[in-house]
Parts: C-alpha cells; sequence; structure tokens
C-alpha cells in the first residue's frame, strides 16, 4: 500500500518553519552564552537550555526536510519539546533553587511571551493533520 | 544605543502590527504597504546596527558585546527572512509570518534595551 507523505513546510508550516526557526536561533545563542561564560551556575537549567536548543533544531530540519522519517522525527522532538516547557515550567515555579538561571521553557517560557507553550501544540497540530493519507 | 532611535523602531513595529492585524481580520494576503512598512523598518534597524556598534565601541559601560551585537544583527534580518517566507506563501498565512516577524523585532528590541542596560537576561 502506497501512502503519500504532504509536505510538511507548505501552508501553515511555513508559519511554524518561521517559528521554530526563530527559536532555535534563540535557544542556540543563549546556550552558547551560557555555557560560554559560567558553565558551573547552573548545570540543570544551562543543560536544558541545550536541550531545548537541540530540539528545536531538529524540528526546524525536519519539518523543512519532510517525508515520512521527517515527520515521524519532528513528531518526536516535538512530544519532547511539549514535555520539556511542561516539566520545566512547573519545576521553575516549585523548585526555585533548582533553576538559579532561566531556560527558555523557565515559568512557561514567559520570557518569551509564552509562545515555547504554545509551540508545541500548534507543532503536534499542524501534524496531525498532515498524516499520511492513503492513495488511490 | 539612543532613546529616541530605540522609541522609533517599537512605534514603527507597533504600527506594522496594527495594519497587519487589519488584513489579517480581513483574510488577505500581505499587501505592497505592509512590504514597504517593513522595509522603512528595516532601515531604521539598519541605522540601529550601524549607530548601536559605534556606541559599543566608545562606551564605558559593562555591555556584553558579543551579545550586543548578535542581537543587533538578529533584529535586523528577521524582517528580511519573514518577508521571504511571506512571499512564498501569497495568503493570510504569509500575513501571519509578517506578523509574527513584526512581533519579534519588538520583542528582540525589548531585550537589547536590556542588555545595553546592563542587565543580565
Amino acid at each position: 500500500m502506497s501512502e503519500l507523505q504532504q509536505p510538511l513546510a507548505e501552508g501553515w508550516g511555513r508559519a511554524l518553519v518561521f517559528v521554530y526557526g526563530l527559536f532555535a536561533v534563540a535557544a542556540t545563542g543563549r546556550s552558547a552564552v551560557q555555557l560560554g561564560m559560567e558553565p558551573d551556575r547552573a548545570p540543570l537549567a544551562y543543560s536544558l537550555s541545550l536541550l531545548a536548543a537541540i530540539l528545536y533544531l531538529v524540528a526546524t530540519t525536519c519539518l523543512l526536510l519532510g517525508g515520512t522519517t521527517g515527520w515521524r522525527v519532528a513528531g518526536i522532538a516535538v512530544t519532547i519539546e511539549l514535555l520539556g516547557v511542561l516539566s520545566v515550567g512547573a519545576m521553575s515555579y516549585l523548585a526555585t533553587d533548582l533553576f538559579p538561571d532561566k531556560t527558555v521553557w523557565s515559568h512557561f517560557g514567559q520570557g518569551y511571551g509564552f509562545l515555547p507553550l504554545v509551540l508545541p501544540f500548534a507543532g503536534l497540530a499542524w501534524l496531525r493533520h498532515t498524516r499520511r493519507t492513503p492513495v488511490g | 544605543m539612543t532613546v529616541w532611535l530605540y522609541g522609533v523602531v517599537l512605534a514603527v513595529s507597533c504600527a506594522a502590527a496594527a495594519l497587519l492585524v487589519v488584513d489579517l481580520i480581513r483574510d488577505r494576503a500581505a499587501q505592497d504597504s505592509h512590504f514597504v512598512s517593513l522595509a522603512v523598518l528595516d532601515v531604521i534597524l539598519l541605522v540601529q546596527l550601524v549607530g548601536g556598534a559605534v556606541a559599543l565601541a566608545r562606551t564605558e559601560r559593562e555591555v556584553e558585546g558579543a551579545v550586543f551585537v548578535s542581537y543587533l544583527v538578529t533584529v535586523f534580518l528577521v524582517p528580511v527572512i519573514g518577508a521571504f517566507f511571506s512571499l512564498a506563501e501569497r495568503s493570510r498565512v504569509g500575513t501571519t509570518i509578517l506578523l509574527l516577524a513584526v512581533a519579534t523585532v519588538a520583542g528582540l528590541e525589548l531585550r537589547l534595551w536590556d542588555i545595553w542596560g546592563g542587565r543580565h537576561v
């Protein structure tokens, strides 16, 4: 049975690629500054910043590449991103001592207009919308 | 970093955002007027990039130089990249992308002010 994977970077997908791309740059930049200046100050927060940067980069790349594999890997990356923003968001309120410095996901992405909280939901909705459709 | 330039960038961003929201509600693709307003914004951002770099070289303040310059460059590039993305989607998606780009410029501009002030971000 042949199945057709819809392109992931067209229509609303293009808007999604734009925002994911911005966050890939933002998170990578933040991570580079944090690790470059004083890596020992907040190891947990900085590791999570790095993880966020990698996830945003992977999601952006997979959306651009498309295809079945791209769709699957993007799904995994966005799911981890959702778990990350929810858990780090909650932990940054509950266990403040664990986070002496901020990550992209701290306080559910407050420093970024709460977009980091909205983004994984938008990503998952888009991936659901572009599920493979049987041909013929 | 001059205060008035910072104010002008925020004002033009808000004006462009207002135009874009109106057309988004009307379900229209991005208009030429939007691209012109974005071009005007980008020229101002280029002035800010040059002015900011000169100010950084002259200042006695403690400013994270690399971070400051990378923000100046990024804020200049965002409208350009946004315009290219928008031109590829001649529908309300393109209008949304321009709105996201303008909002990003405003957000980065607020950050720039903090960085110039030496506040930890």
